[in-house]
Parts: C-alpha cells; structure tokens; sequence
C-alpha cells in the first residue's frame, strides 16, 4: 500500500517534470523558460526525498538540500542577467 | 491496523497529495496565457507541493527509523524562504524587460513608470 502510493507519486513527479519541459521547449520569452527550470528544481527535491524514502537510505538527504541551494542561486542569477545584463557588476569609481 | 501504520498512511496521503500538487502546477504553467500568471502558478502550488513532499517524508523516517532529519527540515525552511523570491525576482526581470501580458489584461499600474509619462498604451 505505501509502496504503490510512493510510486504512484513518482510517477506524478515525472509527468509534472515532463510538462514543464514542454513548457521550456515551446515558450515565448526567456522568462517563461527559466520559471519552468525553476520548478523542474522544486521538482527533482521531492523526487529525491521520495526516491530516499524507497530506498530506505539517509545517504541523499544532503542531496535535498544542495539542489535547493543551486535551484535559487541559478534563478537569481539569471534575473539579474536578464534585468541588467550583467551578473556581477563591476565598481566604476576607484 | 495500529497506530504507527496510521500516521505511516498519512505520511504517505501527504506526499500523494504533493504528488498531486506538482501535476496542478504544472498544468498551471502549460495553461496560463502570459509569464506573469505562470508564475503565480509555478511559485506558489509548486512550493506547496515541496513542503507536502518533504514533510511526508520527514513524518516517514521519524516513523520506520525513529531518526530525525535536521536536514529535511532545513530543506524546507529553505524553500519556503526562497521560492517566493526568486518567483518575484524572475517576475520583475521580466517586467523591466516589457514580456507582453496577455490580451485580457485591464489594468497596468506601472505603466507610467516603466514608459514614461502620460504616454496612451498602444492596444
């Protein structure tokens, strides 16, 4: 029963990740694109917490985190480009 | 059916339901007209669904391992703090940059402020 149910999540987690890459293959702007990878982050969190908890292991859990880490910093950095032009500004008056 | 086969179904009910969630925001992403609600629908129904998840989770290694995850935990504080900052982040970017809204928007605060003022938005 709670096999079924995690695999049945699963499943949902890949169908909900294959729709978002739709999503970064057909959309519009640039944006758009970087939405659907943020999400395809937040998704792959909850496939390793699911996937941790099937195998009966604590050895992914730092894996939870880290991809949080680098799903927002990779966002943030890529707004920045997109609003700016450029990630890391340089200082002008010295 | 005893009590730690209970919350262990319960446990397992809420990364269901956060399994669920991921579909609804993903089905929100593909559906929305412009950038500006598919990031309403991406941020918020897909940071519910992370929290479901790794709280499912959290409730299923306390029950079957008596071990508590301090880094599951962490993990969700973290995306609780983050989510909706690179969500407005990603959507002010996109703002600056004039991505089109859709055609069934009426109303434009920022307009003035964007393009100039007292300049008639074009239909």
């Amino acid at each position: 029963m709670i096999e079924l149910m995690l695999s049945a999540a699963l499943v949902m987690f890949g169908l909900a990740g294959a729709i978002a890459l739709i999503r970064i293959i057909i959309g519009p702007s640039l944006p758009d694109r970087i939405i659907a990878l943020d999400m395809i982050g937040v998704i792959l969190v909850s496939v390793v917490a699911v996937i941790s908890v099937i195998l009966n292991t604590r050895a992914f859990l730092e894996v939870i985190l880290i991809l949080a880490i680098l799903a927002f910093i990779s966002t943030i950095a890529f707004s920045r480009y997109i609003e700016r032009g450029a990630i890391i500004e340089r200082k002008r008056d010295r | 059916m005893n009590v730690s086969g209970i919350a262990e179904f319960i446990a397992a009910l809420l990364i269901l339901v956060g399994s669920m969630m991921a579909v609804v925001s993903a089905i929100g992403i593909i559906r929305f007209p412009d950038v500006y609600t598919r990031s309403h629908a991406a941020t918020k129904s897909s940071t519910l669904a992370v929290l479901l998840t790794l709280s499912g989770a959290f409730l299923l290694f306390w029950i079957n391992q008596s071990f508590v995850s301090v880094r599951i935990l962490l993990g969700i504080a973290f995306v609780f703090l983050t989510a909706p900052v690179s969500g407005h982040m990603i959507s002010r970017a996109a703002y600056r940059r004039k991505v089109k809204m859709s055609d069934t928007t009426v109303e434009d605060e920022l307009y003035d402020v964007l393009h100039g003022e007292g300049k008639e938005r074009e239909k």
